[in-house]
């Protein structure tokens, strides 16, 4: 960590977006985690990826619960609105801020403890609710806030720092999220910004839940040999599907993808998303392939990643529920109060 | 690109953008830490080892050093170089004890300077304490040069002279002053092992145009008559003055005027205001002072009535790029303008002269009347003769005179002990980690934001009462801490080690000036175009690493970098780490004789 605030001064040829701003603007607080944590390099690619989709700020809702990884919207986005909420307990706190207020984006900011311990039930039900947000899990294996216990998510047979075995099997939080139903399912890794830059964007793009698991190399419990949460055996083991090349608005510079066949999707907003297919014969809107491949991916010992499933034109909760439009701050007294005579007939409609 | 080969003094040099540029490669930001510190004698002392003059120099330098400051490329302006070492040398306590002591024991051999200036000064003070019995002629009283005859006082005052230039008389250096050297081959007959030639480019340009004989008696030449108002040979001007000329000398010149019962000063110069020759900060005071610059006129005649001087006739011109693209003057067509003046100063440049070397001696000459002087030894074609400051190349600057007397000094040390010339130890350098916690640095990482703090002024009314009177008051301390603040440590460099990188990306986050990107290597230009920003100024250079594990490589544009440390605080295998560069420049008497 560092105790300094980052300074004020910024590159003098800096690049601006629609809005303006440069994506210095997009910061949060400086950091307290420890130097070089993996949630560091996720909170900066949620702030480039806001600053290359011209997001005002103050229209985004960041919502975590507690853990390091659930720390860092504190870190990224300072002007957008933040609830911290308690352990595992974020989902449903969306849940309710989104059917408040569906004009804000949602960002669901959370760890592999604090999704796949104790918040398991909260993160199913809002994933197969398909609450409109991009659920982020900030996966390092370990509870990394409390020294490293073993996770949920780590791996049978991963060794912990002082040489513990897990003897559990893990939780794949990416096969969950396909079978509980969500729209956009996209596995990344924080050290690989140019594959999870893309899929933040299209996540927030999307409508629907779009979940993204991230793996997040906890570098003070978690980044030794005998981890499969390290820097060096993600490397090693990744097995990227697909790397998003493009969208609409601002195009990135592609410098490090090695070549393959294009498959584009086009978003409900119409924009579109190009994928430079690395694993060939894969469809990403195929559910049960998508399944079948992430089985076939872990028997073989590799982490998949890329975006892994996506429904195009998924609707959402509100969709669902047939909720009203307007957010329930735009409702006036006339709106909530419509009278007597409709309190009569809503009576009579039930005798 | 090749991983950058950081064990090369240069490359971390550079990186110290004011000691790379400054010509003595005084280490600055080293000095100015210690002016935060309110170390004032080390502040001073590191400067006098550099630059022997520091009092002199804050107040007075060219200081190249400031253009080239990284916080002007950052911010605005750059951090006030030039005026913090005047601190040094306000506040300092005594150093005497500090300064090197008379050689207890010569060695035999003597040297010859001629002219007193900072050159010779130079070289004297770097051989003396070696042994050398040195012997100064000047055909001035006093020691000092054109920094006493011709820099006004108001610039720079004579105790700070009289101080410095007796630091190194000091020395046990004879000085033989109102000793005017007619004949150097007279000189080379009397038993010296060296003579090093420091006698300035005396000679102030005339404008040879209409009038100019009739009116003789208020046309001046500008540094003869600078020199003379030094000397208080002169001390009164007419009403109305023009200066003639637009560079430093004509700043002086305006402003001395001023002093002396001039009330309507104009500077007339034939280019516009940027191509001026003086600094921006000459023309500053001046316009301070009520003297406007007058640009795109060219001077044609003195008009004149009954042996006097009646005014000046100037010709209306205009730039514009001719057939090769360079900047020429073209007349406007307009009527001529003609302004009334009491006295002219003629302040068009500043010529070299050497009536007293014999050009049967040895020394050959080249078509300008210039001598041939190798651009590194300093030496002429007589090998015991060398030449430095303005004499060696023609005018420039009192920084230049000390960097070229350095560097001649080596020379004739070598020469004096049967060394050879040309061989220059390259100078050494030093790296040490400044790190003395996870996120404490033995220096002050915190960036100020606070822009550059102006030097407070002397009321100009009364500054121009009395020519003496310093125009400049300089910094108090409070103000010296706040502007010593917003150097960036340029020197405390980042290091980076790849094989400790685990490219986890957190130095590349907290960057708060997108200086560092890991990419796939190519050659410069591609680099340059892959950048986390745009990277155009190649005049700073591309910091490359060896390969890493994803087979990238890291790529720092050293051009914005605060030297803030955060990439190092953010780093969690200690791949880059802070460390302080020190120059260790080879000075006379360093290793050159024991390679003889
Ligand atoms: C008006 C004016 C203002 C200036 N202001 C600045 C300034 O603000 N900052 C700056 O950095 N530079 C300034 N300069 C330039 C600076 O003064 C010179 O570049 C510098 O002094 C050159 O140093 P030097 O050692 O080569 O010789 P000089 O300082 O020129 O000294 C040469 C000495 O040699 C003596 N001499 C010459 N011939 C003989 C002889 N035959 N025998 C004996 N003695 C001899 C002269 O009397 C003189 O004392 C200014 C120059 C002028 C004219
Ligand atoms: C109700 C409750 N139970 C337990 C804790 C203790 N606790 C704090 S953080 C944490 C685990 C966080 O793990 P994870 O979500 O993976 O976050 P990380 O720190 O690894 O990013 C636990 C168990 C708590 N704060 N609240
Ligand atoms: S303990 Fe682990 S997860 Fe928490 S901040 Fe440190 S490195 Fe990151
Ligand atoms: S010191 Fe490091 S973090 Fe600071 S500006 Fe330079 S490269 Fe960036
Ligand atoms: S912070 Fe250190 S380990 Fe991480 S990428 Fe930068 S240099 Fe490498
Ligand atoms: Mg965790």
């Amino acid at each position: 960590m560092t105790y300094l605030p980052k300074p004020k001064f910024h590159h003098p040829a800096i690049e601006t977006n629609e809005l303006g701003y440069t994506h210095r603007d997009y910061e949060g607080a400086i950091s307290t985690l420890c130097a070089g944590c993996g949630h560091d390099s996720i909170s900066a690619a949620i702030m480039h990826a806001c600053f290359e989709l011209n997001l005002p700020p103050h229209r985004i809702a960041k919502l975590s619960g507690i853990g390091c990884s659930s720390k860092t919207p504190t870190y990224f986005l300072g002007q957008s609105h933040g609830f911290n909420s308690v352990h595992g307990r974020m989902p449903s706190v969306l849940t309710g801020a989104n059917l408040a207020n569906r004009d804000l984006i949602y960002l669901g900011v959370s760890g592999d403890g604090d999704s796949a311990s104790i918040g398991l039930g909260q993160f199913a039900h809002a994933i197969r609710r398909g609450v409109n947000m991009v659920y982020i899990v900030e996966n390092n294996g370990v509870y990394g806030l409390t020294k490293g216990q073993f996770s949920a998510t780590s791996d049978k047979g991963s060794k912990s720092k002082r040489g513990a075995v897990n003897s559990d099997l893990p939780i794949d939080l990416v096969g969950m999220a396909l079978q509980l139903g969500a729209t956009f399912v996209a596995r990344s890794f924080s050290g690989d910004k140019t594959q999870l830059g893309p899929l933040i964007k299209a996540g927030i793009q999307h409508r629907g839940s779009a979940f993204i698991d991230c793996i997040s190399p906890c570098v003070a419990f978690n980044n030794h040999e005998g981890s499969t949460k390290s820097f060096d055996y993600v490397r090693a083991h990744n097995a990227a599907l697909n790397r998003l090349d493009f969208m609409t608005g601002r195009s990135p510079i592609l410098l490090d993808h090695p070549p393959g066949s294009l498959q584009e999707v086009t978003l409900h907003d119409g924009s579109t998303l190009r994928l430079r297919k690395l694993a060939e014969d894969y469809d990403v809107r195929d559910r049960a392939a998508a399944m079948a491949h992430l089985y076939e991916g872990q028997a073989a010992g590799e982490i998949v990643t890329g975006l892994i499933y996506l429904e195009e034109d998924a609707g959402d909760l509100h969709e669902h529920l047939a909720t009203e439009e307007r957010p329930l701050n735009g409702l006036g007294e006339a709106d909530l109060c419509p009278g007597s005579a409709a309190l009569e007939r809503l009576n009579q409609a039930l005798r | 690109m090749k991983p950058t080969d950081i064990s090369a003094p240069d490359y971390f040099h550079k990186v110290v953008d004011c000691q790379w540029a400054c010509p003595a490669h005084t280490p600055v930001p080293e000095y100015i830490r210690q002016i935060a510190a309110g170390d004032y004698g080390r502040a001073y002392m590191i400067n006098w080892e550099s630059n022997v003059f520091p009092g002199i120099l804050g107040r007075t330098c060219d200081r190249p050093c400031e253009p080239a400051c990284r916080r002007g490329r950052v911010e605005r302006d750059p951090v006030a170089i030039c005026r913090l070492k005047r601190v040094a040398a306000d506040y300092k306590p005594d150093i005497a004890a500090l300064l090197p002591r008379p050689a207890d024991i010569r060695i035999g051999k003597r040297v010859a300077c001629i002219g007193a200036g900072p050159a010779s000064l130079t070289v004297a003070r770097d051989l003396a304490p070696l042994g050398y019995e040195i012997v100064i002629f000047d055909q001035d009283a006093a020691a000092g040069g054109m920094m006493r005859t011709q820099i006004p006082r108001f610039r720079l005052p004579e105790s700070v002279i009289d101080e410095e230039v007796g630091y190194v008389l000091g020395l046990g250096i004879e000085f033989r002053g109102g000793r005017r050297i007619d004949s150097l081959r007279a000189l080379l007959t009397q038993g010296f092992d060296a003579i090093f030639v420091g006698t300035g480019a005396p000679r102030g340009r005339d404008l040879d145009i209409p009038g100019r004989r009739e009116a003789a008696a208020n046309i001046h030449i500008g540094i003869d008559w600078l020199s003379s108002v030094s000397f208080g040979h002169i001390d009164k001007i007419g009403r109305r003055v023009i200066v003639l000329g637009g560079g430093n000398t004509a700043m002086d010149c305006c402003r001395s005027s001023r002093r002396l019962g001039g009330e309507e000063v104009s500077v007339v110069v034939r280019s516009g205001f940027a191509e001026m020759k003086a600094s921006p900060w000459e023309k500053e005071d001046a316009m301070h002072e009520g003297i406007p610059i007058l640009n795109y006129l060219v001077p044609k005649e003195f008009t004149h009535s009954k042996g006097r001087l009646q005014g000046v006739v100037f010709e209306k011109v205009r730039a514009e790029r001719g057939a090769k693209g360079r900047r020429e003057l073209v007349p406007t067509g307009e009527p001529p303008v003609h302004m009334p003046c009491d006295d002219v100063l003629v302040a068009v440049g500043q010529e070299n002269a050497f009536p007293w070397i014999e050009r049967d001696i040895g020394i050959e000459f080249d078509r300008h009347g210039m001598p041939v002087v190798d651009k590194d030894t300093y030496q002429s074609t007589l090998p015991r003769v060398f030449f430095g400051g303005d004499a060696a190349f023609g005018p420039k600057n009192i920084i230049w005179a000390v960097a070229h007397g350095h560097e001649a000094a080596v020379s004739i040390d070598a020469l004096c002990n049967g060394g050879d010339v040309t061989r220059r130890l390259p100078p050494r350098m030093n790296l040490v980690s400044q790190k003395m916690g996870i996120h404490e640095w033995s220096y002050d990482n915190a960036i100020s934001i606070d822009q550059r703090f102006k030097v407070p002024l002397k009321d100009s009314r009364i500054a121009l009462k009395d020519i003496k009177a310093e125009v400049e008051l300089g910094f108090d301390g409070g103000l010296a801490f706040a502007e010593a603040q917003r150097c960036l440590n340029c020197d405390i460099q980042t290091v980076f080690q790849a094989p400790l990188c685990i490219e986890c990306d957190a130095c590349v986050d907290i960057c708060p000036m997108d200086c560092i990107t890991f990419t796939h290597n190519g050659d410069e230009d591609d680099l340059r175009t892959r950048l986390a920003a745009p990277a155009p100024n190649k005049a700073q250079d591309l910091y490359v690493s060896s390969e890493l594990k994803t087979s990238r490589v890291m790529v720092k544009d050293e051009d914005v970098c605060l030297h803030c440390g955060l990439c190092a605080e953010r780093c969690p295998t200690g791949a880059w780490d802070m460390q302080k560069f020190t120059l260790e420049m080879s000075y006379a008497g360093q290793g050159c004789r024991s390679s003889a």
